[in-house]
């Protein structure tokens, strides 16, 4: 697979190691009401979509960038590439 | 008399002749050989016997997808089993030998397997070896491999060296055939860069086995004019002997090339490479294959596809036979006929399935119309054929055409499915292609050479126009629409002895019935149970008739009947070739610590420790084993004062304003109030409660602090630092970068170790116990201005400091350590010590930390700050995880001292029997301690912290052990901690 890096460009994935579903970036609440809950399902619990999926793969072999990859598991077409802290930011991690 | 089957012409260098060996006896053949061309040229029909029955087998076709003609080449660690003689090349010297027979190959003692035949169809062994059960692993299976199988090993380590690489490109075009090379011309005229593979040494495919004329020349000198353009093209790269065998994902696709298969020393030069090929654009230019026709006592040597024996007369100016006939379901089937016969070769009869007139005048031949042969005679070689009239015909050799399959296979690679063509009797690509993929020619169905040339510079053209280049005005090549017209005929339904579809692993029309009969009846149940196509050459030759069997019994038409889809690769690649130049040593990099060189000097015995190789222990003569070593550097360590190089050890730099704040969510335990020149033990929890990592982090200023890791996790830990900076706390003002490898790092551990250090710190440091007590760290100098870091942090429960230099003065700063040291008599000591006085102390180490423990099982639990927000803090809590019963780290010791402990065993509280019911904890590490006399280990045990004092058993049916052991404080040394402050 060839996972286009948002700032070095085209990449091979042997490149980069792969997380997992980007909703690990979700972290909850520490003091959430049902924090313990809350982190039961952001520990344990993930959809397994057929078809669009976004997914953290980190570019290891290269510039340690975090990326949010937008991948299709039917097809391994992609996309979508985003730097993971962008993404982050846009979903309310920011201070 | 040598080559008595060679004809006039063929691309064939008579000029220079190659001596070579089959089975030990001496033959010839001359460059532009394949071995099986020179073997048929020799008059050898007879090359192997079969997988199943032993039966004797010839040559079927020139190419790629031979099922039947696998030889073992070469001799000792070079020889190489299941090689196909008709991809091999030729060379001076060669040496082949037939595979898989017991006794000579032609009186095969396993023969005897084809008597037993009628016991041995379909789903044989799963209905007889079943019992007892015990019998499959012991008696049956080694049998059943010894006889049954393909060639054998050398055993021998294998001699040559491979590679890899990668390449890109704008175009791949696969295979060098008329598509192949009119695309080729076409994308490379108009300037993209172009990669031209084929897996032939010739470029030219079928126009090299052919007659056909093209822009007005023979075939052959048009290809090879295209060549040499393309030659003079800096942008096309043309690759022979480079089979592309599977598309994968984003235009990616792999190839191999056989760089020295065809001489006869690789010369040092790696013998194959397995090429990376990024592609922007691709077309499958690969050609089409024949089939065969399914008839009692097909697979006897002599008869063959009739495009190969066409392909040895032309091509190699060969013929397998004297008296030849041809049966056949289509006109190329007659235009095999035509090209033999003009050779001069004699063709006493075309047999034609379909009630048609003849297709064209060939001479001699007698055209036998509506029929077919039902069954053959000649065990070692063809004698005669039987026709369906019963008509009698001698031939040596029987030329088969039962039409001709597209090479789609690479078409198939990403789950793209093949369409049934009804009129070319054949699976064609479907249109869900590997995306960039465009198929052109006969893979796509496009049998004619006419509309093969055109199709090239067609797809060629709209490839290289979506990448934004000129298409080509230029007309495509010329050449004539040769008849191709083919009927659907799979196998003759009269005959009665068995007719063979796939000849590698010996499937019948018989096993397909009886795969239908007994409920096995989609394709893929139909594979498994006969073993079709799962042979090496994955059906090339089989699949299609077989599928159509299988239609016939259900009475269904072929594409509802399924097909089989094709995955990588499309010929075999070798083991060595996908291991390349990671082998042995290099399989993976070996990182040495900075002092490697000082410690080899001094006696060092190295362990592998991840990548690393560290320094275990360093004998001194006279010692008698490892034991003594160990021994002497602990019992040396803690009385005066010994050296460890602590390298490994992950070193994370960790700068920014919110650096302090990192740390408190990264570790479990608070980091926000450690002051300037400060060191803390910290603790990484998983998100899940369970311990991660340990190790230290020393602030070295408001903004900066540099934390350590264990060596196993180095890599992962900071991956994990670089997911919370910029996933979880994206806008926190911290940067991280790895140390590791920048700087050498040693403890110096024992009473003296504060003396030694004094004697290399630069005097403006003051390193006194009141200016630099225990846990303080500072950025100093040593040996008059070295820039260096000195932590005062024990791991072995002395006085003990590791000072970091950077890592290229790592090696001198060993010997200035050990020459300072020496009125202390230092000593180095390796991992083992450092071992023995960790566990001495009662320090977790990754045998404690093993991804099932938690702080509360380590004896950690107050260090889980629950006043903040740390990974693992909240799941931490969970009940399960702080059960009153859980499991906590204690010492342990054995009743009577000389007992040995083992670690692994299990802890079983006296009087209980020793099962998994009364399982009361394990022993995690053992050492025997120099310094007590006697064994001691660490390990977890239910409650163990209200049971000091307890004495249990240490059960360990592995080993067949069981000690009493005490339950004991994990602190064997000092466990007031008292040392450490001095």
């Amino acid at each position: 697979m060839i996972i286009n890096h948002p700032l070095l460009g085209p990449r091979d994935a042997a490149e980069f190691v792969y997380l997992g579903d980007a909703c690990l970036i979700d972290r909850p609440d520490w003091q959430a009401e049902d924090a313990a809950g809350k982190f039961h399902e952001y520990g344990y619990l993930r959809d397994n979509p057929a078809g669009l999926h976004q997914e953290l793969w980190y570019h290891e072999q290269g510039d340690r960038s975090w990326l949010v990859v937008t991948r299709d598991t039917l097809t391994h077409a992609i996309s979508k590439v985003e730097l993971a802290r962008d993404v982050a930011r846009a979903r309310g991690r920011g201070s | 008399m040598t080559q008595a089957n060679r004809l006039k012409g063929g691309q064939i260098d008579r000029d220079t002749t190659l001596n070579f060996t089959f089975n030990g006896r001496n033959m010839q053949g001359h460059p532009g050989d394949t071995l099986a061309s020179a073997l048929l040229a020799n008059g050898q029909r007879l090359v192997g016997r079969s997988f199943k029955y032993h039966r004797p087998r010839g040559i079927l076709t020139a190419g790629s997808e031979e099922p039947n003609a696998l030889v073992q080449l070469r001799t000792g660690a070079h020889l190489e089993p299941n090689t196909r003689a008709t991809m091999a090349e030729l060379y001076d010297g060669l040496t082949a030998t037939s595979q898989n027979h017991r006794g000579s190959l032609e009186f095969d003692l396993m023969a005897v397997a084809d008597l037993l035949s009628p016991f041995l169809s379909a789903g044989f062994y799963y209905k007889t070896f079943m019992w007892p059960k015990s019998f499959w692993e012991k008696v049956y299976e080694p049998a059943i491999r010894k006889s049954a199988g393909l060639g054998s090993l050398s055993m021998l380590e294998d001699p040559d060296i491979y590679d890899k690489g990668f390449l890109h490109c704008d175009l791949l075009i696969i295979g060098a055939g008329p598509a192949g090379l009119s695309a080729a011309l076409t994308a490379g005229r108009a300037g993209a860069r172009v990669i031209l593979a084929d897996e032939d040494f010739a470029t030219g495919g079928r126009l090299n086995a052919e007659t056909m004329d093209v822009d007005g020349m023979a075939g052959a000198d048009w290809a090879a004019q295209v060549v040499a353009e393309l030659n003079t093209m800096d942008n096309v790269h043309l690759m022979t002997r480079t089979t592309v065998y599977g598309a994968y994902d984003h235009g990616i696709y792999g190839a191999l090339e056989r760089c020295t298969d065809h001489l006869a020393t690789s010369g040092g030069k790696p013998r194959q490479i397995l090429w990376r090929i990024y592609s922007r654009r691709a077309v499958l230019a690969a050609g089409a294959t024949e089939r065969p026709i399914a008839f009692g006592n097909n697979d006897r040597p002599g008869i063959m596809l009739a495009g190969a024996v066409r392909t040895y007369v032309n091509r190699f100016g060969v013929t397998p036979g004297h008296e030849l006939a041809v049966f056949t379901n289509n006109d190329d089937g007659w235009r095999s006929a035509a090209d033999l016969a003009a050779k001069g070769v004699s063709v006493k009869a075309i047999i034609d399935t379909r009630d048609a007139p003849a297709v064209m005048d060939v001479p001699g031949a007698r055209h036998i119309r509506n029929a077919a042969v039902v069954n053959t005679v000649g065990r070692k070689g063809l004698r005669s054929i039987t026709l369906t009239d019963d008509q009698v015909i001698d031939v040596d050799c029987l030329a088969v055409s039962g039409g001709w399959s597209p090479n789609l296979h690479l078409t198939c690679h990403q789950r793209g499915r093949p369409v049934w063509d009804e009129g070319l009797c054949a699976f064609v690509p479907g249109r869900d292609l590997p995306p960039g993929m465009a198929v052109a020619g006969a893979a796509n169905g496009a049998m004619t050479l006419a509309t093969a040339l055109s199709e090239g510079r067609d797809m060629a053209n709209a490839q290289i126009k979506e990448l934004g280049f000129k298409a080509s005005r230029k007309a495509a090549p010329k050449a004539e629409d040769e008849p191709q017209e083919c009927a659907a005929f799979w196998h003759v339904r009269q005959s009665k002895s068995r007719a063979w579809l796939d000849l590698q692993n010996d499937v019948t029309v018989k096993d397909v019935k009886q795969s239908y009969r007994e409920g096995f009846r989609s394709v893929e149940h139909l594979k498994r149970y006969t073993t079709l196509g799962m042979a090496t050459d994955q059906g090339k030759t089989a699949n299609i008739p077989a599928l159509a069997i299988m239609a016939e019994c259900t009475g269904k038409s072929i594409p509802e009947t399924g097909t089989t889809i094709f995955r990588p690769p499309y010929t075999p690649i070798p083991l060595g070739a996908l291991g390349g130049r990671a082998r042995g040593k290099d399989f993976r990099p070996t990182r040495l610590t900075p002092s490697h060189e000082w410690a080899k000097n001094n006696g060092a015995t190295f362990v592998e420790v991840g990548n690393w190789l560290r320094a275990q222990w360093f004998a001194r003569p006279g010692e008698q084993g490892w034991r003594d070593s160990v021994d002497r550097e602990v019992v040396m360590t803690r009385r005066s004062v010994g050296i460890c190089d602590v390298t490994t050890l992950g070193k994370i730099d960790i700068q920014g304003r919110d650096a302090a704040e990192f740390l408190n969510k990264v570790y479990a335990n608070a980091f926000g109030k450690l002051a300037v020149g400060k060191v803390r033990y910290g603790l990484m929890l998983r998100e899940d409660g369970i311990c991660y990592d340990d190790g230290t982090a020393a602030r070295l200023s408001d903004n900066h602090f540099v934390m350590t890791t264990t060596t196993a996790n180095a890599v992962l830990v900071f991956r994990r630092l670089e997911f919370a900076r910029q996933c979880l706390w994206p806008d926190m003002d911290v940067h991280l970068i790895s140390t590791t490898d920048g700087w050498a790092q040693f403890a110096v551990a024992g009473p003296n170790a504060r003396n030694l250090l004094r004697k290399i710190v630069d005097a403006n440091h003051d390193i006194s116990n009141e200016a630099f007590p225990f846990m303080a760290c500072g950025e100093i100098s040593v040996c008059g201005g070295t820039p260096a870091r000195l932590f005062r942090i024990s791991f072995s429960g002395e006085l003990a400091y590791e000072v970091a230099v950077p890592a290229r003065y790592g090696n001198a700063m060993m010997g200035v350590l050990m020459q300072a040291g020496k009125e202390f008599d230092a000593v180095p000591y390796g991992t083992e010590a450092l071992g023995v006085m960790r566990i001495e102390k009662g320090h977790a180490a990754g045998n404690e930390l093993n991804g099932q423990t938690t702080a509360l099982n380590l004896g950690l639990g107050g260090m889980v700050s629950k006043k903040k927000d740390s990974i693992g803090s909240i799941l931490s809590e969970r009940p399960e995880m702080n059960r009153e019963d859980a499991i906590r780290l204690v010492g342990f010791q054995p009743v009577n001292k000389a007992d040995k402990l083992t670690a692994g065993a299990h802890f079983i509280n006296r009087g209980d029997a020793a099962n998994m019911a009364n399982d009361q904890g394990w022993m995690t590490s053992v050492a025997y301690s120099p310094n007590l006399g006697h064994s001691i280990g660490l390990g977890f045990i239910k409650q163990g912290h209200t049971r000091k004092g307890e004495i249990v058993r240490a059960v360990s049916p592995i080993h067949g052990t069981e000690v009493e052991v005490e339950i004991v404080p994990a602190h064997f040394i000092d466990p007031e901690g008292e040392r450490l402050r001095v």
